[in-house]
């Protein structure tokens, strides 16, 4: 999934921080130190003012009017789409479906691809570093289907083995759903791997991205991949709009999701035709603005030399790892090799909410807590676990202050 | 050092948290209850013996979770150890308000004196769920979480 090696220049962290606004401002009377964009990423001005504009300017309803700001807002969402189909390198513009999320491009998954497929005893296969959005779904289809999950373990450094991956795929398999990045671990999983042997075994694969779209430079047609899942407000764009992408081949075969407007090609007393993919997946009015400021997030990290953001974000985790070292007290949970830029540590006789709460006074906003991923909290034996995550705007002063606010809470509680 | 920090972790909370009061199982119990906070996974299970006026005989608590947590559960015992329901129910009533920065004008100056290391809290909104969560769990016990009698034999 990594570029070709190349010389890359260094990347301009304090040119990017100035396309951030937020990141000018102060909290508690401290520089803002913003350490959860795994949670959600701060907005570059590049994404704000494409969506003003387009509001202030071309917007209207989508596919319904023949006035001509129907036209220009229908030609702006398209237009959206065809920048998720370039930033994930889809072979067709048709095979992207907006979603409000993540989250519901994953249930959307469930609903109309696999539910229809599932017999009692039919196996889905999944990760233990899933978060609840790659997990809930399919407990719908165990609850309503009779579907058995099957979960794959990881490692003690968070690593995942493929050979285990490939053992649980059996005969009865009907899906692998696995996280591209875990958002606990950052542990990067071997997803043309996982694809190659699911595929050999006539399986077919959803790859959870809410995390990997931001960190991982994307080639559906390379990795071959059926489904892949992500959101728009954790790759710098807005909330409220997400995308599907689907082989064409498998949406042909889908129910629809939801029932609406814009989904169907006729409607009677007696009788509903649907409008073909993506149409059919996307009922109701869509996330105009947000589908617009989304892709205009995507054109912004495309100009980005995303190698050099990636080298960078590396940076930034080995530089908290060598300065964490020092700090004998805190155990830093996942470190398998080709890690994405998550660090997640549990701090001896230390809640995470004290430490973040702390850490909060200082400035420093990291998440605290279960990230969602309750599953793989009790792997690790956890209840709750501190996560500092880092986007292309941190620095490595960014790290020193969170390293100072640790021994600050370390001063306070320990 | 913030000066609100300090106050939320001063001294007599942290040796509650680390030295908790009334942590244990409680064999004889008449009212038991879980509560359980999904945003950080935390969990208090309380457990009281009511007497037949209605009166708090004995109570105690288990459970994992941040200091503030801990902490204002092992004061809740304390507290409300001895008291009847009413009058833990009030008690309660005035506790909310302060952690949440209101006037509390219901407590007595002795318990308001007792509880006063909790009002800065009030400072942190995003940690009021924590310092709430046991007494949440103590009304629950009282209200719904009579045990069978059964148990109660048992544990007799």
């Amino acid at each position: 999934m990594t570029a070709p090696a190349k010389i890359v220049p260094a990347f301009d962290v304090e040119k990017a921080r100035a396309d951030f606004p937020i990141l000018a401002r102060q909290v508690y009377g401290k520089p803002l130190v913003y350490l959860d964009s795994g949670a959600s990423a701060q907005k570059p001005r590049a994404v704000l003012e494409a969506m003003t504009r387009f509001a202030e300017s071309d917007y209207a309803n989508v596919h319904r009017g023949v006035h001509y700001l129907s036209a220009t807002a229908t030609d702006a969402y398209e237009a959206a789409r065809r920048t998720v189909q370039k930033f994930l390198n889809a072979a067709r513009e048709d095979e992207i479906v907006f979603t409000k999320g993540g989250t519901e491009a994953i249930n959307l998954v469930s609903y109309s691809f696999l539910a229809p497929r599932i017999q009692p005893g039919d196996e889905i296969v999944l990760s233990v570093m899933e978060h609840h959005s790659n997990i809930v779904p399919w407990h719908f289809l165990r609850e309503r289907h009779g579907a058995v999950l099957r979960w794959v373990d990881v490692r003690d450094d968070g690593s995942l083995d493929i050979e285990a991956v490939d053992a649980a795929i059996t005969a009865k398999t009907k899906l692998v759903a696995i996280t591209h990045m875990s958002n606990v671990l950052g542990t990067v999983t071997p997803l043309k791997d996982i694809i190659a042997r699911a595929h050999a075994k006539g399986v077919p694969v959803l790859a959870d991205g809410c995390q990997g779209a931001v960190h991982e430079i994307l080639d559906v047609q390379a990795l071959d991949i059926d489904f892949y899942a992500f959101t728009g407000h954790k790759i710098y764009g807005p909330t409220g709009i997400g995308a599907l992408y689907a082989k064409r081949a498998h949406l042909k075969t889908m129910r629809p999701f939801n029932g609406g407007g814009e989904m169907i090609r006729e409607v009677t007393r007696d009788l509903v035709t649907y409008a073909d993919p993506p149409a059919r997946f996307e009922a109701g009015t869509p996330p105009i603005i947000e589908a617009v400021g989304m892709a205009a997030a995507m054109d912004y990290l495309m100009d980005l030399d995303r190698a050099a953001v990636k080298a960078h974000e590396h940076d930034l985790l080995t530089y908290a790892r060598e300065r964490l070292k020092d700090f004998n007290w805190l155990r830093v949970i996942g470190d398998a090799p080709g890690k994405g830029a998550i660090l997640s540590f549990e701090a001896e006789g230390m809640h995470a909410h004290d430490v973040a709460t702390i850490l909060d006074r200082e400035g420093v906003a990291v998440r605290a807590g279960h990230h969602c991923a309750q599953p793989l909290m009790e792997r690790f034996g956890v209840t709750s676990t501190s996560r500092a995550s880092f986007a292309l705007y941190n620095k490595r002063a960014d790290v020193d202050a969170l390293i100072a606010a640790l021994a600050k809470a370390r001063e306070i509680l320990g | 050092m913030d000066p609100s920090l300090r106050e939320l972790y001063q001294e007599v909370i942290l040796d509650h948290s680390r030295h908790p009061r009334h942590f244990g199982a409680l064999d004889n119990a008449t009212h038991k209850a879980e509560g359980y906070n999904p945003l950080c996974g935390d969990r208090v299970t309380v457990m009281l013996a009511l007497d037949e006026q209605g009166r708090v005989a004995d109570i105690k608590f288990q459970g994992k979770g941040c200091a503030i947590s801990q902490a204002s559960a092992s004061m809740m015992t304390e507290l409300l150890a001895g008291r009847t329901v009413v009058e833990a129910e009030k008690l309660m009533e005035g506790f909310l308000h302060l952690v949440k920065g209101e006037k509390a004008a219901d407590l007595s100056p002795d318990d308001r004196e007792h509880l006063d290391v909790m009002s800065g809290i009030s400072e942190f909104p995003m940690r009021v769920k924590c310092a709430t969560l046991a007494w949440h769990t103590f009304r629950n016990a009282v209200e719904e979480g009579e045990t069978s009698a059964d148990a109660k034999a048992g544990a007799a």
